[in-house]
């Protein structure tokens, strides 16, 4: 059903990370990838999956949720993992025909299939813990330096928001509007190309009403209520940095810094 | 016949952070010829159990029967059930499309594949029924005002000849004039055509005074199920889950405490009326036996 589709795949929990100020997990989400890509021994890969574990912990998220996130790289992740094992050139473990599979293939193709699972496990569990809305917010704020060079950096955010809080209710639009003509008998699946292009009107043509009724409403309401851009706006949830915060980047400063310590070592 | 739930339970989003049980083990028995009020506040299921009337949602547990006839069954025709029961959705206007009116209402009966002769007599009397004046028919039905088309939007459905018409809160956002003679054209429906119409609505006045029967829905599960009479005698649990009876009950019930004798189930106001009348007058005449 439509309404299964979720956006942003939140997952609400009373937790620490979902009450970190969300430029702290995004921030946090760039250094874990970019550190992911820092180092090539195991010890280090494990320290970082382990990191990462303890996080998803915290947060109270089932770790069955994150693990189907993986679905969707499931192809990819193959192509990586074949391409790196057959075509690395070096110490031949294995030989058949053109075939062949080397020891630096295998170790390549382990470090390239445990990254990527990384990196997908460590940034869905940024959108898990926060909200699409506090994620623009996060990310007008982290942004908000380009404003200097004339980028319009909080009619982008609010662009954002807007969109992202209408796609729940286009959906749900849609779904009650696709029931609505079901019930006038109307066939959406059968029949040819053609037949089945215009069965989409009775659904296309009250969506885009109500999508435009919808956009004139939020304008008539952002106008009742003088909105007129970011300049001198105040929030009513300001972001700003409390002990939490702190704590969680010193965290990750240790955490940085102690896997490239234990890279280095090795 | 009519339809017949034998405990139907419906989850929503199962398996996820989401997962909601919208209906719980719900048998309901709802014979032909009926008018029926559905009422429950918001999240009690009974837009889901309209859903399920004519199949738009399948039951994630329990059966419903129409006619007799399993509709989950194999080779059972949802089309046919759907030209059966005609469903109106809250709000039905935001459905409208086609460029005029008439082809709009034409939409549904097209869809049965009925021959155009056919076609045309029931779109003219579908309009007819709601009260739509012919120099609408070739309007475009986005340019009419909001109850015209919500009427319009009624037809469409009518037009299929249902024999079950259920209709969610067909009044939501009308004027107190264009809600009395929505109601009573529903009413009159019921009446000459002697379909069966289940009417979902927030209104305790609109129940009381239209409906033989009525439903309340609370978690999921039906709470009271009887004559508005009877379930409105609940007034005080009825409070406890979000709802309550119409102002007139508590009226009565007010003057019955003042030590009036008057019966504590009253719902509409002209019953009120003759009670109170009677009392009067009993009283007037007693009061000239004294001189």
């Amino acid at each position: 059903m439509i309404r299964d589709i979720t956006i942003g795949q939140y997952y609400p929990a009373d937790s620490v990370v979902h009450r970190l100020d969300p430029r702290v997990k995004l921030a946090g989400t760039m250094i874990y990838i970019i550190s992911l890509f820092l180092f090539d021994t195991f010890i280090c890969y494990a320290a970082a999956a382990l990191f990462l574990f303890a996080v998803i912990r915290i947060s109270k998220v089932p770790i069955r949720f994150i693990v189907r996130g993986l679905k969707s790289i499931v192809i990819l992740l193959l192509f990586a993992v074949v391409f790196n094992i057959f075509l690395t050139p070096g110490e031949v473990l294995f030989r058949a025909g053109f075939i062949r599979i080397t020891r630096e293939g295998l170790r390549l193709a382990a470090f390239m299939g445990i990254r990527m699972i990384l990196l997908i496990m460590g940034s869905s569990i940024m959108t898990f813990t926060t909200t699409p809305n506090q994620l623009t917010d996060g990310l007008e704020s982290l942004l908000g330096p380009l404003k200097k060079l004339g980028v319009p950096v909080h009619e982008i955010a609010m662009m954002m928001s807007i969109a992202l809080r209408f796609i729940p209710i286009l959906l749900e639009e849609t779904d009650k509007i696709m029931k609505a003509q079901q019930a006038r008998c109307a066939d959406f699946e059968s029949g040819g190309l053609v037949s089945k292009a215009k069965s989409l009107v009775p659904i296309l043509v009250p969506l885009f009403v109500s999508a435009f009724r919808r956009a004139n409403d939020l304008a008539l309401a952002m106008e009742a209520r003088c909105y007129r851009g970011g300049e001198g706006r105040t929030k009513m949830k300001p972001l700003c940095y409390h002990r939490p915060e702190y704590a969680a980047y010193g965290i990750l400063a240790v955490y940085f810094v102690l896997i490239i310590g234990i890279n280095a070592a090795v | 016949m009519g339809i017949r739930l034998d405990h139907v339970s419906y989850v929503y989003s199962s398996g996820t952070a989401y997962e909601m049980h919208a209906l719980n083990s719900v048998s309901l028995e709802i014979p032909d010829g009926q008018f029926i009020g559905l009422i429950g506040h918001t999240g009690s299921g009974k837009s889901t159990l309209i859903q399920h009337l004519n199949g738009l949602v399948k039951a994630s547990e329990g059966t419903i029967y129409y006619n007799g006839e399993n509709i989950y069954g194999e080779g059972f025709q949802m089309k046919k059930l759907r030209s059966h029961v005609g469903l109106v959705f809250q709000y039905p206007e935001h459905q409208l499309f086609e460029t005029t009116v008439k082809k709009d209402v034409e939409f549904g009966p097209r869809n049965l594949g009925l021959s155009e002769e056919e076609i045309a007599l029931r779109v003219k009397e579908a309009l007819d029924m709601v009260g739509v004046p012919k120099e609408l028919f070739e309007a475009s039905p986005f340019e009419l005002s909001g109850g015209q088309k919500r009427r319009v939007a009624i037809a469409g459905v009518l037009a299929m000849k249902p024999d079950v018409l259920i209709l969610d809160e067909p009044t939501a956002g009308l004027d107190p004039r264009g809600r009395d003679e929505i109601l009573d054209q529903i009413a009159g429906i019921h009446r000459e055509r002697k379909m069966t119409v289940i009417l979902v609505s927030h209104s305790m006045e609109d129940v009381a005074n239209y409906v033989e029967r009525l439903i309340v829905m609370n978690h999921g599960r039906v709470a009271y199920d009887g004559t508005p009479r009877e379930v409105f005698a609940h007034y005080k649990e009825l409070e406890s889950i979000g709802l309550a009876a119409p102002q007139i009950t508590y009226l009565m019930n007010d003057i019955r405490e003042q030590g009036f004798e008057v019966p504590p189930n009253v719902t509409t106001v002209t019953e009120a009326k003759e009670i109170l009348l009677s009392i009067i007058r009993g009283a007037s005449l007693a009061e000239g036996d004294k001189a």
